[in-house]
């Protein structure tokens, strides 16, 4: 039986609460959530160190403004924080700050990290929508009735990673019919026991795993072969592969907005694949033409072979690509079949390194003997 | 003038093993297809999968990557790092139904001169069923 504490409040208020007071207390020195930034309904990710300035936070609004791994990662780059921090981020940015940490680009010691289970996130462009208010309490209705909200990303409708894993805390959201009264916090570590303490929560003895969540998870897998089976279709190879990315700009906007694309020195940012006056010749003679700015199918397919395999389907990258392409479904539908391959969970266990960096003397051992 | 397909293939193949075999092949006056633009690589290990892709989407027919076997490797486990980025690219290509027989991956040792000639005649003659690659002419590349 999980360690478990119910707490007589509406969800978005009591975590709020609890957050709150564990600031006043000094029982942290900072929180990580998002925060109202003005009153056109524009949402992005604070780290709130005063009380006062915390009566803006809205730690499970239903935005993903950037993944918050990547966020974590760019202030915990040259070590960890020197005081205790809550972070309330979502399952796929968990995950992906996992990631992070993994290529030593941030630490995870000092953080009281908080989850809930996750309905998923709204598309950014409903960010600012006169709707907002109207769209985003739809949405909490389906996830109190554990159903799919079309209003969400076309990843977020198709993930059955929605349960967070390495979390101190569980927010337990998902399949709550009672969410506007009560919720349950889960427990997972000594750490989350300890800040539990200031709680105004009785203890529970319940499973995270119910009846909602299994029947979510089954409608999401049917979704998730629906998509995957419609975005590049198979046998049809490179014809497909065009006729997905050929609106695209070549702006990068995907990689740059990608938790696990950290380079600093991205490959394809550089000049390394421009064309010498030679070659652009000799390829414009045989194919009697080129597509300006040229590359880009080269640029996808090289960014899938650094970072599908840990891809945590976050959907970051359909979100803001200006030409609607569905870079998403298609990395996360490659990014399965290699996690297959390898046998990997990205963001699961932060002792596994990357399959890119090792190697198992004993696997594949019929490769490149034929 | 000949109307038959001559593929165009390129040829990774890595300084100590690999490329001393298809040296040997060459001294040992065995008949190399000229369709094999061979590369020297130090390690198979360096074989970066953007060569591979790159080569691909410039219209290469096929690409041979080439390195000792398991556990004869130079430095080590430059070999075991290049097989784990084929089985990556192979995946990839199956996933998006590209033609994964375009690349491929073999171990050849600097001794191996016959099967440096044997895996590159094969090579070619698949190379030569399957056609010329799309890419060769798709302009939106």
């Amino acid at each position: 039986m999980a360690k478990a504490i119910k707490i007589k409040k509406n969800v978005e208020e009591g975590l709020f609460d609890f957050l709150k007071s564990l600031l006043e207390k000094e029982k942290i020195n900072g929180v990580f959530t998002l925060k109202k930034m003005d009153d056109n309904g524009a949402i992005s990710y604070s780290l709130i160190t005063s009380p006062d300035e915390f009566k803006d936070a809205v730690p499970l609004y239903p935005f993903m403004p950037v993944n918050a791994g990547k966020a974590l990662s760019s202030f915990t780059l040259l070590g960890k924080t020197e005081e205790p921090i809550a972070a309330v981020l979502r399952p796929c940015e968990l995950r992906a700050f996992v990631e992070l940490v993994k290529r030593a680009q941030g630490d995870l010691e000092n953080f009281l990290i908080i989850s809930p289970t996750c309905g998923g996130v709204l598309s950014l462009n409903l960010m600012g929508d006169k709707n907002q208010e109207k769209i985003v309490s739809q949405y909490w209705t389906s996830v109190q009735k554990a159903e799919i909200s079309p209003d969400t990303r076309e990843t977020c409708q198709f993930c059955e990673n929605f349960l967070p894993i390495n979390a101190d805390i569980t927010v337990a959201a998902l399949g709550n019919k009672d969410l506007d009264k009560e919720f349950i916090l889960f427990l997972n570590s000594p750490k989350g026991e300890e800040f539990a303490k200031h709680a105004e929560g009785s203890a529970v003895s319940e499973e995270i795993e119910t009846k909602e969540i299994n029947e979510f998870r089954k409608k999401r897998e049917e979704l998730r072969e629906k998509f995957f089976k419609e975005t590049g279709k198979e046998g049809e190879g490179l014809k497909s592969l065009i006729n997905i990315f050929a609106p695209c700009l070549g702006c990068h906007g995907c990689s740059h907005v990608c938790p696990i694309c950290y380079c600093v020195l991205c490959d394809f940012d550089a000049k390394t694949h421009e064309y010498h006056s030679a070659s652009l010749s000799l390829d414009l003679k045989n194919k009697g033409g080129l597509k300006v700015p040229t590359g880009n199918l080269l640029f996808h397919l090289g960014r899938m072979t650094h970072m599908a395999v840990s891809c945590v389907n976050c959907g970051m990258c359909s979100d803001v690509c200006p030409v609607n392409i569905p870079v998403a479904t298609v990395f996360s539908k490659v990014g399965s079949s290699l996690q297959k391959v390898f046998n990997y969970f990205p963001g699961k266990d932060i002792e596994e390194p990357a399959p890119q960096g090792t190697y198992k003397e004993e696997e594949f051992k019929t490769i490149g003997e034929q | 003038m000949n109307d038959k397909f001559t593929p165009n293939i390129i040829g990774f193949l890595c300084n100590w093993c690999s490329y001393t075999g298809a040296d040997l092949a060459g001294t040992s006056r065995m008949k190399i297809p000229p369709s094999l633009k061979t590369i020297r690589v130090m390690c198979s290990g360096r074989i970066d999968p953007l060569f591979v892709l790159e080569s691909f989407i410039k219209g290469a027919d096929g690409v041979m990557m080439m390195g000792c076997h398991p556990g004869d490797c130079h430095y080590q486990k430059g070999n075991y790092n290049a097989r784990r980025r084929y089985v990556m690219l192979n995946s990839i290509f199956d996933t998006l139904g590209l033609e994964k027989k375009r690349i491929g991956l073999w171990w050849v040792s600097a001794s191996e001169a016959t099967r440096f000639a044997k895996v590159t005649n094969e090579y070619t003659k698949e190379i030569e069923k399957l056609g010329p690659n799309p890419t060769s002419k798709e302009i939106f590349l």
